[in-house]
């Protein structure tokens, strides 16, 4: 295993689009070639070198790259955005699309992020210690194919959007959640620990939701069918066991209508 | 129009208009016209070992007007998956930034129209209350010529008027709006079908009656054909038929193509066919469901090839992500709720319809792979290629940038078998339609007919566009192909006619190497037509504006002149 810390040396004006901050571009270069790696600010083609001093080389393959970013990243995109494997971990914030479209690997965030983190991710795991904004997991905007595999685990709170026409893997928000929970979505599971304003499951197909907390105000398209005790992330807890959105197209499975599942954990 | 002189040396010429094939030659080329000859101090560009073709004209293809520009609204995702984001070009020469695919911005419309050396381009379906948006679209792409046809099939006029059967009266609206709309000729869109939508309703058959109006799909062609033909336009009919896309679709559109049946070209710029019948792909289909829909290209091309008044596109599956939009608005319907994807309905007053949904031509399902073969099938069953021209009814099938790829699939049989053999279901596809024992494959000259010389003529502008002949507009492609020796590898045609080796336009380097080094002088074709003045369609028409029919004042229903700034007027006068 080879690591390469990258350590920022200066804030960029705009936002940096830090899309070269990946183990498969990392993999076999040695430090001055990945100072060398493009990035835009703006419209300008900038090095990765204007922004960070580089130490240590790339493994052989992405799987063989680790990446330590050792300070604030507050104002660059993208980083791990598509990888495929290896480790990426900022010491600090970062800005949107972490992992977007990412495959494999792992992301660790210590600080927060912004919106639009694991957007359309297949595989992988994200995990951050602090807050998300918005869009977590969701798909590109205006496109039906949103996350379809990996792990997403959010220790902190995030906004609204999250899991938007989400399609497989899992999504853990530990804290609270804004409004939006998996609209459209046709497959994965997104499990929020805290409350929830609103709009979970608008227009869902299929797929699964748990809410440990409240959800301060319910979509109407779901039924309440009954209680049941389900294993969440390890724990297990009574649940009340809604069906929807009832105003939504469902397919059928050995004649039977599959619908979305919410389970919101049941007043003790 | 660039002045100067330029000549064009040494390439292997192809201009079906003079009968050239391959025979080699030089293009002289003197104040944005083609000339006998130039001195000897013309500007050379060598064209030694290139073919030489004239500027490529589009017969049908959606790339101006509101429904376009509601898809891109609808789909920044198009955008995202294929666009050039930061085009290398846009930063080094200040050209503007190119986006999107299958429904791509009016920039890379224009450039990648000019980078397969295209001229002209024919916006298919204009609705008239939306005339004005669709022609400051037209003027924002750059380099290509274009021109636009308003949508008349379910206009309440035109069906007032015809079920009274009163062609003049039709013939003299269709004038007023033409002028008012500045458009080019007649365009119906599923005839009477889109009216019914307005109730929830279709005409899938030709006899199927429209609702209130108690008219027939078969009533409004015939009716618009007299009218058309009265008036000597210098388009014919252009005609999206009924029933399109259904299993079984055939025996409706070989049905409708007999209503050309006995009528003749009435004009005076060259044009014989009096019913273009467009996207005929779409409209091939046997069978009973989609278990064995199956291609009937052969049934519908052997009436057509017999039938010399008729003139038709492909409109050939491409097997990409699209978006669907047309002014068929129940088909977008019955489409969105067999894919499921997002949808969008807009209803234009007493005029048309429209609808948007995006589609993913997949080669591994099997009626998508019976699509590709029919669109390429009716291309090798066609026998007179003068009247059969290249589209993927854009960005319907798939997008106009994938004409190459269409040429290169008709002019390879180891190109079509080389996709063919990437398809799961390649048996069942095989039995399904004809394409796997065609062996017939297109020669350039062929090619030059489908895309230059054929819709030239069909759109009645074969005097300036479409050949090579002295006097016509200088747009001359060149491509890197050898005509003597063109390469085993079908991928090389596609890569030649992707990236043009030089495209003049107007007698102006337009593309160098493939890329596009001047945004040149586009213009806007509209057809005007001059007529004694006809006082009750006049009333009609004041009468629909004041008494509330449309929500907008007469005043601010035809397209302002500022709006289209750089016109070319073709007059059509009619005798009273």
């Amino acid at each position: 295993m080879a690591t390469v810390t990258l350590k920022p040396t200066k804030v960029p004006e705009l936002m940096f689009e830090g899309y070269s901050i990946t183990p498969d571009a990392f993999a076999g270069k040695t430090a001055p070639q990945i100072a060398d790696l493009p990035g835009h600010e703006g419209k300008f083609v900038l090095k990765l070198g204007d922004f960070f001093e580089v130490s240590g080389n790339g493994g052989e393959t992405a799987a063989d790259t680790d990446i330590v970013i050792t300070g604030d990243c507050t104002r660059v995109k993208y980083i791990g955005a598509r990888m495929t494997a290896g480790t990426v971990t900022v010491n600090g914030n970062a800005d949107m699309y972490v992992g977007g479209w990412m495959k494999g690997g792992k992301i660790h965030i210590k600080g927060n992020m912004d919106s639009f983190c694991g957007i359309q991710m297949e595989g992988g795991e994200l995990l951050c210690d602090g807050d998300a904004k918005n869009h977590v997991g969701c798909a590109y905007r205006g496109d039906w194919r949103g996350m379809k595999g990996g792990t997403i685990r959010i220790k902190g709170s995030a906004g609204n959007d999250i899991g938007t026409a989400m399609l497989g893997g899992t999504i853990i928000i530990e804290k609270n959640a804004f409004i939006h929970v998996s609209t459209h979505a046709e497959g994965g599971t997104v499990i929020i620990k805290g409350d929830v304003e609103g709009r979970v499951g608008g227009q869902m197909v299929k797929g699964e939701m748990y809410v440990l907390g409240k959800i301060k105000f319910m979509m109407p398209g779901y039924q309440k069918v009954g209680t049941v005790e389900k294993e969440v992330d390890g724990a297990t807890y009574t649940f009340d066991h809604y069906i929807g959105d009832l105003g939504e197209r469902h397919g059928k499975s050995k004649g039977q209508i599959v619908y979305a599942n919410l389970y919101l954990k049941a007043a003790a | 129009m660039a002045s100067g002189e330029m000549i064009v040396k040494g390439g292997f010429i192809i201009d079906p208009t003079r009968k050239i094939d391959g025979d080699v030659g030089d293009v002289a080329i003197k104040d944005g016209k083609i000339v006998d000859k130039v001195s000897s101090s013309a500007k050379v560009i060598d064209a030694k070992g290139k073919i030489v073709m004239a500027g490529a004209v589009d017969v049908h293809s959606h790339v101006a007007g509101p429904k376009v520009n509601a898809g891109r609204l609808m789909r920044p995702e198009d955008k995202f998956i294929s666009g050039v984001f930061r085009s290398g070009m846009a930063q080094k020469n200040g050209y503007r930034m190119e986006s999107g695919f299958s429904i791509p911005s009016v920039f890379k419309t224009g450039y990648d129209y000019a980078r397969m050396g295209y001229t002209f381009v024919m916006e298919a379906a204009m609705p008239p209350l939306l005339a004005p948006h669709t022609h400051e679209e037209i003027h924002d792409t750059p380099i290509i010529d274009e021109a636009a046809l308003p949508v008349f099939a379910n206009n309440w006029f035109v069906m007032e008027y015809l079920r009274k059967g009163e062609v003049e009266n039709t013939a003299s609206y269709i004038a007023w709006l033409l002028k008012a709309t500045k458009g080019y000729g007649v365009k119906l869109v599923n005839p009477g079908g889109t009216a019914a939508w307005a109730w929830g309703l279709n005409c899938l058959s030709l006899n199927d009656p429209v609702p209130y109006f108690e008219i027939t799909p078969a009533e409004i062609i015939k009716g618009l054909i007299e009218a058309n033909e009265y008036l000597g336009l210098p388009h014919s009919v252009h005609l999206h038929q009924n029933n399109l896309g259904n299993p079984g679709n055939y025996p409706d559109t070989i049905a409708a193509l007999k209503i050309a049946e006995g009528f003749k070209a009435r004009n005076k710029f060259g044009r014989e066919q009096v019913m273009h019948s467009t996207h005929l792909q779409f409209h091939s289909y046997g069978g009973e469901g989609w278990k064995d829909f199956c291609s009937k290209a052969k049934e519908v091309m052997d009436y057509v090839n017999k039938q010399k008044n008729i003139t038709i596109d492909l409109g050939c599956v491409t097997l990409d992500e699209t978006t669907t939009m047309t002014a068929d608005g129940p088909f977008e319907h019955h489409l969105h709720s067999l894919n499921h994807l997002k949808w969008t309905n807009v209803d234009v007053e007493m005029e048309t319809a429209a609808g948007i949904v995006p589609y993913i031509y997949d080669k591994n399902v099997t009626p998508n792979a019976v699509q590709w073969a029919t669109g390429l099938e009716l291309a090798l069953f066609a026998k007179d290629m003068n009247r059969t021209f290249i589209t993927t009814d854009h960005p319907n099938a798939g997008p106009f940038t994938r004409y190459p790829r269409v040429i290169k699939w008709l002019m390879s049989k180891k190109a079509r078998e080389a996709t063919i053999a990437t398809m799961k279901n390649s048996d069942k596809m095989i039995g399904l339609t004809n394409i796997h024992t065609m062996d017939r494959e297109l020669t350039l000259f062929e090619i030059a007919q489908m895309t230059r010389s054929g819709p030239a003529k069909c759109l009645g502008l074969g005097n300036v566009y479409g050949g090579l002949a002295p006097g016509m507009n200088a747009d001359v492609g060149i491509f890197d192909l050898n005509y003597k020796n063109l390469p085993s590898d079908a991928e090389k045609i596609e890569t030649a006619f992707q990236r043009a080796a030089c495209f003049i336009k107007g007698g102006e380097v337009i593309v160098r190497d493939g890329e596009v080094v001047s945004h040149g002088h586009k213009k806007t074709v509209w057809v005007k037509v001059k007529m004694p003045e006809n006082p009750q369609v006049t009333r009609d028409v004041s009468q629909a504006f004041t008494q509330g029919t449309y929500t907008v004042d007469i005043r601010n229903y035809p397209v302002r002149e500022y709006l289209a700034p750089h016109q070319s007027v073709i007059d059509v006068n009619v005798e009273a």
